[in-house]
């Protein structure tokens, strides 16, 4: 967490822990911390502060965004439009609306939606949604929102826009009906996500009826958390100002060098629209568990979206929709203040690692 | 094997996970550069794998499905769209 949210969190959970709907002093100071952190957060994201609530988390506001958003338009249509590359929550949350009809919409080898894919799905109708993340999570490549979000004019389509990957990185998208985003990713504590609906929008609360955060998200609101989410989200927007070129430059460094210096290595995702903090690669005749535990070893936490890494028996689904290689996959994500010294490293220990890992497979001469 | 295919060289890597097919697969082609190679593995990631490494090495994917006999998936592996992938 961000030393200033850390600080900020500690202070208010005595300032803040008042019920914000009772009228009384420590009351009142729950409310106007409630009220600020909202104002704050509606104008980064370029919302109405009505239009803010808080949820628990980056994956129950996407669950809510998805099944509320299906509810209010079940009359209008079925048919739930995700990206292939969405976050499985997103593609979990549109299966588990009743009688919802989901439908990925695929993607490039970048892993970035086509947006001629769009038109040619909403010709057809009856749809109740459109699922687009800002960026994605895995390779980092930006989504085309603005020119998806025109493809929508006047269709009456809503958008959900999962911004989890871009807040506090990267610029928040305009466009959207819902925008959905976590905490947790920008530094801020964990138990706080964001769930932004655009007055007008038919969406229509799944749950039981409950009178917290204007009937969005049920139960106490956490006042210290979210507070705390606030503040790391304006010092996450004002440190990337400088911060997204240095660690762009960084990302194009290790984009550059590491396939230089590793044979059968692809880096994967948009060499430009893309976030300034990732860099994912796919390496041949790796075996993507032997790598992740060298590099802890050297001191670097990376993860993979190889299936011989993750529990379950098959790849990442955002690796297999680009149709790119799944094995021996990494994904370097760098913090701000990242040093050029880590990377320089990492760039240095990397190839003899993979060397390593190939030879123990029999794959060195391949 | 229920498949006739023109393949001249079998790799059956069933049963075998991540990335060892895909280094099965390689090694054939590294020994025999000219052959069309038959794959066959049950690792579902062998389904994305497959096309990713013969778009890498710029191989033909000539053929790619069912073996047939239940037990995973066939890939056909030429070094170039020569006449065999024309019977199929």
């Amino acid at each position: 967490m961000r030393p200033g949210a850390r600080q900020t969190l500690l202070a208010a959970l005595d300032q803040g822990y008042a019920d914000p709907s009772r009228r009384y002093h420590a009351a009142r100071q729950s409310r106007r911390l409630l009220d600020g952190a909202r104002e704050s957060i509606a104008a980064i994201i370029g919302a109405r502060p009505d239009e803010v609530s808080f949820a628990t988390s980056g994956t129950q506001a996407v669950h809510l965004a998805v099944t509320g958003l299906a509810q209010g338009r079940q009359r209008i249509g079925r048919r739930l439009l995700v990206s292939a590359v969405e976050h499985s929550c997103v593609i979990h949350a549109a299966r588990a609306v009743p009688e919802g009809k989901v439908e990925e919409l695929p993607v490039d080898s970048r892993a970035v939606v086509e947006p001629e894919r769009v038109r040619a799905a909403i010709a057809r109708g009856e749809v109740a949604l459109l699922a687009i993340q800002s960026a994605n999570h895995e390779v980092g490549s930006r989504q085309p929102i603005s020119e998806i979000a025109h493809i929508l004019d006047n269709s009456g389509i809503p958008l959900i826009v999962d911004a989890a990957q871009s807040l506090g990185r990267d610029d928040c998208p305009a466009q959207w009906s819902i925008l959905t985003a976590s905490a947790h990713k920008w530094g801020g504590p964990t138990g706080v996500g964001i769930l932004a609906i655009r007055n007008g929008t038919r969406w229509r609360s799944p749950l039981p009826d409950d009178p917290h955060e204007s009937g969005r998200i049920p139960g106490f609101t956490a006042i210290p958390q979210i507070v705390a989410a606030a503040v790391a989200l304006q010092e996450a927007e004002d440190e990337r100002r400088t911060e997204s070129a240095r660690l762009f430059a960084l990302t194009e460094r290790l984009r550059t060098e590491l396939p230089v210096r590793i044979p059968d290595a692809l880096v994967l995702g948009h060499g430009i629209e893309r976030l300034p903090h990732i860099v994912t690669l796919s390496m041949a005749y790796v075996a993507g568990e032997a790598l992740l535990e060298d590099l802890d070893r050297e001191g670097f936490a990376v993860s993979s979206g190889s299936s011989c890494v993750a529990d379950a028996l098959v790849p990442s689904h955002v690796l297999v929709a680009m149709g790119a290689l799944t094995h021996g996959n990494l994904r370097i994500s760098l913090p701000p203040g990242a040093l050029e010294s880590d990377v320089d490293r990492f760039i240095h220990v990397l190839p003899s690692i993979v060397a390593k890992v190939r030879d123990s497979l029999g794959a060195g001469d391949l | 094997m229920t498949l006739h295919l023109p393949y001249d060289v079998v790799v059956d890597e069933r049963g075998s996970m991540c990335p060892m097919p895909v280094i099965a697969l390689a090694r054939a082609v590294k020994q025999s550069p000219e052959a069309t190679v038959l794959l066959l593995a049950d690792d579902p990631a062998a389904i994305s794998d497959i096309p990713a490494w013969c778009a890498m090495r710029t191989r033909v994917l000539v053929w790619a499905g069912d073996t047939g006999d239940g037990r995973g998936h066939g890939f056909l592996v030429a070094p170039t769209q020569d006449d065999r992938a024309h019977i199929l």
